[in-house]
């Protein structure tokens, strides 16, 4: 890799950059949140009703998902696989957090009913912080995003499951969400 | 050192948010609040115009015996006003923080579409927070 002088500093072009290097690196959240209302507004446009427009915040959470999954691995697991259903679920629940919101997610439990139900809540998630939805959409969640990248870090790790997100806002935290993580039987 | 009511203005004139939060003050009609945005909004064109300095900004606060009302302009023609009693010593500076509420709750809502009315849950409840806040020091 050659650096060539130059009159303006040139940057690495992303490929050939340490992957290590750049862990860490935060960015603005208005910036994002900015970002994340032209996505939902996008979606908007060409989702024909509340269902198409979670997959659609679905899709583009799972776009994210498969290559948070590839760094993150690269980066802190690089030579164990998990191959424990408890094992991906504390993976996601602490380093894939942290690393995209910078703290670990709030609670992890096991569903009740039935034995492939888990449950992933943050009690204030950082994307959909500005989001108030009209009472019209009250169904819509846009935390369906993080749903999406949960749902590609698990199917990554070939345990396919289906993520919902569901809000379960408490007096104290009142935007709090919990992901619903159904497994396929494939994957127990 | 209370803040009576929020008036929010958008470019065209149009009233776009009001919230009164004191008890007591006398009951408007919607018709009347819509007059009162669009007379403020006409006062605050003529004063920008009419002012003897050159590059003045138009009506900033208008004081009365019983309240003050000050009014913030952004850079783009949205006005906030604040009415407050008249004792109340940094009112720009309550302004400045439900700019910033505003900035935070409204214009990154997607679900919101610019100079349209305000109707953002989260906005209404950081709002009310800031001004119960600002109203018990």
């Amino acid at each position: 890799m050659s650096n060539r002088p130059s009159f303006v500093a040139k940057r690495v072009p992303i490929l050939d950059r340490s992957i290590n290097k750049n862990r860490g690196n935060e960015i603005n959240v208005a910036a994002f949140a900015f970002l994340f209302s032209e996505m939902l507004q996008y979606a908007q446009k060409r989702a024909n009703g509340i269902q198409d427009l979670e997959k659609r915040l679905s899709d583009f959470g799972y776009r994210v998902g498969i290559r948070v999954l590839e760094l993150q691995v690269a980066r802190d697991k690089p030579n164990r696989r998990e191959n424990r259903v408890l094992g991906i679920l504390y993976f996601i629940h602490s380093n894939v957090w942290k690393s995209l919101f910078g703290k670990q997610a709030d609670s992890l439990e096991k569903g009740t009913e039935n034995d492939d139900e888990y449950m992933i809540s943050d009690n204030e998630p950082q994307i959909s912080k500005f989001i108030s939805i009209p009472k019209e959409l009250s169904v819509l969640n846009a935390a369906a995003f993080i749903a999406g990248i949960v749902e590609a870090v698990l199917d990554g790790s070939q345990f396919p499951a289906r993520v919902s997100a569901h809000s379960t806002g408490t007096d104290q935290f009142p935007l709090r969400t919990t992901l619903l993580i159904k497994f396929d039987k494939s994957g127990m | 050192m209370t803040i009576y009511s929020v008036f929010i203005i958008n470019k065209a004139g149009g009233l776009i948010y009001n919230k009164e939060f004191a008890e007591g003050l006398a009951k408007l009609s919607t018709n009347e609040y819509l007059v009162l945005a669009g007379t403020f909004h006409g006062v605050h064109a003529i004063t920008s115009r009419i002012s003897p300095v050159p590059n003045s900004t138009g009506i900033e606060m208008l004081q009365a015996d019983t309240f003050k009302l000050h009014c913030f302009q952004t850079a783009t023609g949205t006005k906030f006003l604040l009415a407050a009693d008249p004792n109340h010593q940094n009112v720009d500076a309550a302004l400045r923080r439900v700019y910033e509420v505003y900035a935070d709750y409204v214009m990154k809502n997607p679900f919101y579409t610019p100079e349209m009315p305000i109707r953002a849950e989260l906005f209404d409840m950081g709002l009310q927070r800031l001004i119960k806040q600002l109203n018990s020091v």
